[in-house]
């Protein structure tokens, strides 16, 4: 088990610890205190997950540039 | 020409070199115009100023080819050494030199037979270098935050792309527009890419996680800006994973070689960059009912088994149950195993008292016994031998004491006068005497009455011999 807090997981990190938490569940051979510390650990974890795919937003930009290529801002875009 | 034919010789106009050769560039460039000419590129110098100087070759002849720096921009192909092109131009003369040259201002390879052959060079060459190597590629994210697209703004590829990652899960995208084709093409696309990765993270334009480099299908020769080194180089050097995206799924580019992942089409790639979140959404769903089963059935495995122990587990009657049958059969035989020692005991006493039975002990003693009588016979004999050595010692002795004591004197009629108990051997001291007694042979008569011890005539003492002498 990773000591970064779940907060701070990317999506892929949480996912895979979610994973665990649950194949380690599932096998059933955690002693019954940590499968309760297991248990609160996959909710978190799940709520962080659901969390961070609730985060859907699109928003697209175009990079506006100078003459010589380099970036000065945004634009939207809008392609047909 | 009428003068030449009409007479050669002395008559032949002189022409003044600059003349002459003023008047060959006319004939050259009006004779040929502008021309197309297709041939091998031979050596190529680029000159400080920036002109491009070349060779075109076959297997006889070279043509010197000139580019100058305002031409190059428009050249569709930059002209490398061994590339079979054909290029476009005037033919001119360089008077000052006595050479003739093609000012060249388009270049096209020739054939896609040549282009693929110097692909293939370019290939090898960046292989040697190891930008293809499967350690260089980097991870592409699970789910970026932010995609950065290096495309053109217009058209189908952006809007595929676009669609796809909203069907999929919509995110923050930052397109780049590049020149997808033509001369514009590798030097934009290369500059987007450093471009992106010069940026900071969480700036004014954020950083993106993930790179697409798309572009739709087209001919080789409008690909041919993705097979451009300096496009390679810049997505080998990206730090950003970058996906390529360039043409058809048969089209392969330079680039796809160095990219840390090449998709097929541009619509491929935005599969690539993002999961489906729908499906996310469901397995998370699916995880928390499997933890919830999981936490179910681990409590139901727990009293099952609780069940099970407790059900096995013996009564105390059942456990007390054996040991109590063995105190009884230890109780019974007990009795037993004592009178069994007694007898055991008793056995080893008889053995050991069976060796001092009476027999033997009057074995042991009648052969003492008869050691002892033989010992005592033998002693007797030598005990007379020894009693009869000393009695005759004895009768020796008596016979000599006889002889030298005075009793023998006795007899031969010498007399010893005694006073009590003193000899008396001086006459003053017999005078003194109150009363004397004289010895003979046969006996002792007092002086006096000389009676009294006549009887103890012959009887010796033999203290009293000292007196004698």
């Amino acid at each position: 088990m990773s000591d970064t807090p779940v907060s701070e997981m990317s999506f892929e990190d949480a996912m895979r610890a979610l994973e665990d938490v649950v194949n380690r569940l599932e096998a059933g051979d955690v002693p019954l205190e940590d499968s309760i510390k297991l248990y609160e650990r996959g909710a978190e974890l799940k709520a962080h997950c659901q969390k961070k795919l609730a985060e859907a937003e699109e928003k697209v930009a175009q990079i506006t540039l100078d003459k010589d290529g380099q970036p000065t801002g945004t634009a939207p875009v809008h392609p047909q | 020409m009428d003068l030449f034919e009409d007479k050669p010789g002395d008559n032949a106009p002189e022409f003044s070199v600059s003349e002459i050769s003023g008047a060959v560039k006319k004939v050259i460039e009006g004779e040929f115009g502008r021309i197309r000419v297709r041939g091998e590129v031979g050596r190529v110098f680029q000159a400080r100023s920036g002109h491009l100087y070349y060779d075109i070759k076959d297997d006889k002849n070279v043509l010197a080819c000139t580019t100058w720096k305002g031409q190059i921009g428009t050249l569709s192909v930059r002209p490398e050494e061994g590339l079979e092109v054909v290029v476009t131009g005037r033919l001119t003369t360089f008077g000052a030199q006595s050479k003739y040259n093609m000012n060249v201002d388009e270049m096209a390879v020739a054939g896609e037979g040549a282009l693929m052959a110097m692909l293939e060079k370019r290939k090898k060459k960046l292989e040697a270098e190891g930008l293809f190597a499967t350690e260089r590629k980097k991870p592409i994210p699970y789910l970026p935050e932010i995609i950065g697209v290096i495309t053109s703004p217009q058209g189908a590829v952006i809007r595929d792309i676009l669609h796809r990652l909203r069907d999929r899960f919509p995110r923050k995208v930052l397109v780049w527009p590049v020149a997808v084709q033509g001369d514009r093409c590798a030097p934009e696309v290369a500059n987007a890419i450093r471009g992106f990765n010069a940026l900071t993270p969480g700036g004014a334009l954020p950083r993106p996680d993930l790179l697409i480099v798309a572009r739709g299908g087209g001919s080789i020769e409008d690909l041919w800006g993705f097979n451009e080194e300096e496009v390679a180089r810049a997505a080998a050097d990206s730090d950003i994973p970058l996906i390529s995206a360039v043409g058809h799924e048969t089209d392969t580019t330079l680039i796809d070689f160095v990219s840390d992942q090449r998709a097929p089409t541009p619509t491929a790639a935005a599969e690539l960059a993002v999961p489906v979140r729908l499906e996310l959404l469901a397995w998370v769903e699916a995880q928390e009912a499997r933890i919830s089963r999981a936490g179910q059935q681990m409590i139901e495995r727990r009293r099952d088994r609780l069940r099970d122990l407790s059900r096995v587990l013996p009564k105390p009657d059942a456990l007390l149950f054996e040991p109590r049958q063995r105190l009884d059969r230890m109780d019974d035989a007990l009795p037993q195993a004592l009178i069994r020692l007694t007898e055991r005991k008793s056995a080893s006493l008889a053995q050991l008292t069976g060796a001092v039975r009476p027999a033997m002990l009057r074995t042991k003693v009648t052969a003492a016994r008869e050691r002892l009588e033989t010992r005592a016979a033998r002693l007797e004999p030598l005990i007379r031998q020894v009693h009869d050595r000393k009695s005759d010692q004895l009768q020796q002795l008596e016979r000599l004491r006889t002889t030298l004591g005075y009793q023998a004197t006795l007899q031969r009629g010498y007399a010893v006068v005694r006073s009590g108990d003193q000899i008396v051997t001086d006459a003053s001291d017999a005078k003194k005497a109150a009363e004397l007694e004289i010895e003979f042979r046969d006996g002792r008569v007092p002086v006096g009455s000389g009676k009294k011890s006549s009887t103890k005539a012959g009887r010796s003492d033999p203290s009293d011999q000292g007196s004698l002498f």
